[in-house]
C-alpha cells in the first residue's frame, strides 16, 4: 500500500496548516496518515477475511485441519469461520459439488454480502476431479465465479493457506472504490 | 450354525426355495410372491434379526429377466449371513414386494434401489428417490445408462436462469481411465472412454 | 468482467417448508441444512416442530451422491481403491482394507501374515483417528470447543504417520488386491508405538473435560435413547449398535485378517443414549491401542503381498525394473486388471462407523459387473426418522454428533 505524496495537498501556502503541522514534528504526528482509499479498504478487507466453510466432502476435513491446532489459520486473520453466509465474505468450496448440491451452493453464494470471493478447494470443486460421473458437477465455476483454485486431492492445509494468501494479494489489488461507485445491483468481479 | 442341516431344513420347510452356488454365504433364490413370508419366518424363527443390505442387479438389456434383488441378512444367534435372490418377472415394469414392514432398515435401501434401478417396491410407505433429486428422469445404475450421464435440466429454474448451468455429460476424454470387461486386450485396457465429447467428436448439444 | 444477477433467496426455505401451509395452528416446519454446522456435511433435515419439540423429522440425502457404484463398474479392481478412500474419509485405511478383503474372498489367495498384520495395524490406527474426530466434534456439538483442538493435535500426529506409510495424509489408497502398496518404512513401527504410548494421556485430558462435565452430561445423558429392538430393526452397526447393549463386533464374531490372534474387549453400552455412544467410542480407542501394541510386539516378517498370486498382484517396482517376467506380469495387471474369478461375494468389515460391506458380482476378468457398497452411515442415519421425534430441537445437534456419520459414504 502506498502513502501518497503528502506534499501535494499542502503545497498551497495560504493553507494555514503547513506540512510540518500535521506530519513530521507536527502536533498530530502519528495520528494522521494519508493514503489512497483503495489501499485502506483493501488492507482492511485483506486481513479480516471471514470464510464461509462450504464443507461438502473429504476436503472439508483438511479445511478443519487448517483451522485446528497445527496449521492454525488464525495466523492470517481468517479463523472466524461463519456458517452463516450473511456474516462471511469468502466462500471456501471444499469438496465435490454434485448437481443436487449445486443450487444450494449458488443460493448460499447469493446470500453473501458484497464484496465476496470464492476459493475452489481441491480437484473436485475446481474441475470435478476424479468424479467424472453422472451426478457430479464438473467444477463449481459452472455456477459461481471462482477467485482462487487449489489443486490437490485433498490439498494439504499448507496449500489452502497459500491459496488464502493469494486471495489476500488479489484483494489487495482490487479497485474497491471504483467497484463501490458502480451502482449496479450485483457484485462486480 | 448355518450349515448343511440348516439349509436342508429351510429347503424342506419352504418348497419354493432353490439353493444357489456361492463362494461365501448360503444363497437362496426365492419367488417374489413368497419373499415376504419367507423373510418374516427367517426373522421370527431363525433369528435373522438384521437386514444388512438390500440391493439389485441389472443383468443387462439382453437378459430374459433383467432385474433381480439381493437381500443379505445377519443372524446374531447363528453368527452368519444369508443371501436371498429374487427375480423381477417384468422387465419393463420391474416390481418387488417391499420388506420394509418386516425390517424397517429396508426402507432406505429400497428407496435407493428404486432410485438407481427403477424397481418398484409395492406397499413401500414412502417410495421416492433418495439420492438423486425427485425430478431426475433416469435410473443411473441400469446398464444402459452411461457413466458420464445424460443431459438433463437442473432442478432449480432460477439458478439455471442466472448461471445457464445444466446437467451435462461429464467429459471423459481426460480420464478417468475406464476399463471394459470384454473384447481384445487392446480394447479392454484402461483408457479414457468416449461417452461425451473428445477432440474428434463435437460436444453433444 | 462479468456481472452476476441477484436471485431470490427465500426459495429453498419455502420449499423446505412446503408442509408448513398444511400445518395448522402453532406447528412450524423447519429446514436444516444441507449446509449447516450441525449436520456434519451435506445432510438436510426437514422437521415439523411444535414449539421446541420435534414431531417429525425427515432426512434428505443425496447431496454428495458421486456415483461410486457406477464408477466401480467401469474400472479395474485396483483402480477403484482410491475411491474407497473417499467413502468414509475419516478412516480411509479401514475402507481400503475392507475393499481388498472383499475382492480377495472371491479368489483363493493366501495373504501372508505380515500383510495381515499391516492391515490390522492400519485399520486400528484408522479407528483411532476416526473416533478422535468423532469425540472432538461431538464435544463441539455439545458446546465444548477445546476437546476438538486436543483430539485434532493427536490426529495430526497420526496423519504424519500415515503420510510416512502411504504418501498422503488421508487419501491413502494403501491396499492392493492381494497385498498392500508398499512395505512399512524402517523405524515406522517404533514411531507408531511411541504414538500409542502417549495417546492415553491425551484421551484422559479429553475425558477430564467431558466425561464428568455437568453440562455435557445434561446434554447427552438420556438423550437419543435407542432401544435394542430398534437398533436391530434399523440395521445399526458399529459403536452405535454396541452402545445399545448388543454385542456384535465383526472383529470378534467373524474374524478377518487375523483379528482372532489379538486380545481385546468389546465395549458395550447399557442405555443406548448419546452419552453411551460417546463412552463406547472412548473405550474402543483404548482397545485399539491394546491391539496395536500386540501387533507391534509380534510383527511377522516375510512377504508383505501374496507372492504366488501372479495374475492379481502387480509386483513391486524394483522387481519390475529388473526382471522381464515381472515386467510382463505388471503390464498385464495394469492393462487388464487383476483376474478375479466369476461369482458373487459379500463381505463386511468392522469399520469405525460400523459394518462397511461390499457386495461384488464378478463375471470374471478385471472389472466388477456390479458393486454395491453397504455404508454403515447410511443405515445408522435411517433411524433418525424414528429417533428424533419427541426430542427438543437443541437435542438434534447432539444426536447427530453422537451418531457420528459421514456423508461421503452415506451418499456414495
Ligand atoms: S478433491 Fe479429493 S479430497 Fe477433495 S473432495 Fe474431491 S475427492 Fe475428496
Amino acid at each position: 500500500m502506498g502513502f501518497a505524496c503528502f506534499k501535494r495537498l499542502v503545497r498551497n501556502k495560504h493553507m494555514h496548516m503547513t506540512a510540518s503541522d500535521v506530519a513530521y514534528n507536527g502536533k498530530v504526528e502519528g495520528d494522521v496518515v494519508v493514503t489512497r482509499a483503495d489501499a485502506v479498504i483493501n488492507w482492511i478487507r485483506q486481513h479480516s477475511v471471514w470464510p464461509m466453510p462450504m464443507g461438502l466432502a473429504c476436503c472439508a476435513i483438511e479445511l478443519m485441519a487448517s483451522a485446528a491446532s497445527r496449521y492454525d489459520i488464525s495466523r492470517f486473520g481468517m479463523e472466524v469461520m461463519r456458517f452463516s453466509p450473511r456474516q462471511s465474505d469468502c466462500m471456501i468450496v471444499a469438496g465435490t459439488v454434485t448437481y443436487k448440491m449445486a443450487e444450494v451452493v449458488r443460493r448460499i453464494y447469493d446470500q453473501m454480502g458484497d464484496p465476496k470471493w470464492v476459493v475452489a478447494m481441491g480437484a473436485c470443486a475446481s474441475t470435478g476431479g476424479m468424479y467424472r460421473s453422472y451426478s457430479v458437477m464438473q467444477g463449481v465455476d459452472n455456477i459461481v465465479p471462482v477467485d482462487v483454485y487449489v489443486s490437490g486431492c485433498p490439498p494439504r492445509p499448507e496449500a489452502l493457506l497459500d491459496a488464502m494468501m493469494k486471495l489476500q494479494d488479489k484483494i489487495g489489488n482490487e479497485s474497491s472504490v471504483r467497484n463501490l461507485r458502480k451502482t449496479s445491483a450485483g457484485a462486480v468481479k | 450354525m448355518i450349515d448343511e442341516d440348516f439349509t436342508k431344513s429351510l429347503l424342506q420347510k419352504h418348497s419354493y426355495l432353490t439353493q444357489q452356488d456361492s463362494v461365501d454365504w448360503v444363497t437362496f433364490e426365492c419367488v417374489p410372491e413368497k419373499l415376504l413370508s419367507f423373510v418374516e419366518s427367517l426373522r421370527d424363527t431363525e433369528g435373522f434379526e438384521i437386514l444388512v443390505d438390500l440391493t439389485a442387479i441389472d443383468h443387462g438389456e439382453g437378459a430374459d429377466f433383467r432385474y433381480s434383488t439381493v437381500i443379505h441378512l445377519y443372524s446374531l444367534v447363528q453368527r452368519g449371513y444369508l443371501r436371498i435372490h429374487s427375480t423381477c418377472t417384468d422387465n419393463d415394469k420391474p416390481e418387488m414386494p417391499s420388506v420394509s414392514s418386516i425390517y424397517p432398515a429396508a426402507n432406505w435401501h429400497e428407496r435407493e434401489t428404486f432410485d438407481m434401478f427403477g424397481i418398484h417396491f409395492s406397499d413401500h410407505p414412502n417410495l421416492k428417490r433418495i439420492l438423486m433429486w425427485d425430478e431426475y428422469p433416469h435410473f443411473p445404475l441400469r446398464k444402459d445408462f452411461p457413466l458420464a450421464g445424460i443431459d438433463t435440466p437442473l432442478p432449480a429454474d432460477d439458478v439455471v436462469e442466472v448461471t445457464q448451468a445444466s446437467v451435462e455429460p461429464a467429459p471423459m476424454m481426460g480420464g478417468p481411465f475406464v476399463s471394459s470387461n470384454s473384447g481384445s486386450m487392446s480394447d479392454s485396457e484402461p483408457r479414457a472412454k468416449d461417452e461425451s465429447w473428445t477432440e474428434k467428436k463435437e460436444k453433444p448439444v | 468482467m462479468s456481472t452476476t444477477k441477484e436471485i431470490s433467496i427465500g426459495d429453498i426455505g419455502s420449499r423446505g417448508a412446503e408442509a408448513s401451509s398444511k400445518l395448522d395452528g402453532d406447528k412450524m416446519a423447519l429446514n436444516v441444512g444441507p449446509s449447516h454446522p450441525t449436520t456434519h456435511g451435506v445432510l438436510r433435515l426437514i422437521m415439523e416442530l411444535d414449539g421446541d419439540l420435534i414431531e417429525k423429522c425427515e432426512p434428505v440425502l443425496g447431496y454428495l451422491h458421486r456415483g461410486d457404484e457406477k464408477i466401480a463398474e467401469n474400472m479395474t479392481y485396483n483402480q477403484f481403491v482410491p475411491y474407497t478412500d473417499r467413502l468414509d474419509y475419516l478412516a480411509p485405511l479401514a475402507n481400503n482394507v475392507a475393499y481388498a478383503l472383499t475382492v480377495e474372498k472371491l479368489t483363493n489367495i493366501d495373504i501372508p501374515p505380515r500383510c495381515q498384520a499391516i492391515r490390522v495395524l492400519v485399520c486400528e490406527m484408522a479407528r483411532i483417528s476416526s473416533h478422535l474426530l468423532g469425540m472432538g466434534v461431538f464435544g463441539m456439538d455439545a458446546g465444548a470447543w477445546t476437546p476438538f483442538m486436543y483430539t485434532f493435535t493427536e490426529r495430526e500426529k497420526l496423519y504424519t504417520l500415515f503420510e510416512e506409510l502411504t504418501g498422503a495424509r488421508f487419501t491413502t489408497s494403501y491396499t492392493r488386491i492381494g497385498g498392500v502398496a508398499r512395505d512399512i518404512p524402517d523405524g515406522w513401527l517404533g514411531r507408531v508405538e511411541s504414538f500409542v504410548d502417549q495417546l492415553p494421556k491425551a484421551i484422559a485430558e479429553v475425558e477430564k473435560l467431558l466425561t464428568r462435565n455437568r453440562i455435557f452430561l445434561d446434554r447427552t445423558e438420556g438423550i437419543g435413547e435407542i432401544s435394542k429392538e430398534d437398533a436391530l430393526a434399523y440395521g445399526l452397526t458399529g459403536p452405535n449398535l454396541r452402545a445399545c447393549g448388543i454385542d456384535l463386533d465383526l472383529r470378534k464374531d467373524k474374524p478377518y485378517s487375523g483379528y482372532e490372534q489379538y486380545e481385546f474387549d468389546v465395549p458395550i453400552g447399557t442405555r443406548g443414549d448419546c452419552y453411551d455412544r460417546y463412552l463406547v467410542r472412548i473405550e474402543e480407542v483404548l482397545q485399539s491401542i491394546r491391539i496395536i501394541k500386540q501387533v507391534i510386539k509380534d510383527f511377522p516378517t516375510g512377504a508383505w503381498y501374496a507372492e504366488d498370486a501372479k495374475k492379481i498382484f502387480a509386483p513391486p517396482k524394483e522387481k519390475v525394473l529388473t526382471s522381464m517376467e515381472e515386467l510382463i506380469q505388471n503390464f498385464m495387471i495394469v492393462t487388464e486388471g487383476p483376474q478375479i474369478p466369476a461369482g458373487e461375494v459379500y463381505f463386511e468389515a468392522e469399520n469405525p462407523k460400523g459394518a462397511l460391506g461390499f457386495y461384488i458380482v464378478s463375471k470374471g476378468g478385471g472389472v466388477p459387473y456390479r458393486m454395491k457398497i453397504r455404508a454403515p452411515s447410511f443405515c445408522n442415519l435411517s433411524i433418525l426418522e424414528k429417533l428424533a421425534p419427541g426430542h427438543f430441537l437443541s437435542d438434534i445437534t447432539v444426536i447427530l454428533g453422537s451418531l457420528d456419520f459421514v456423508m461421503g459414504e452415506c451418499d456414495r
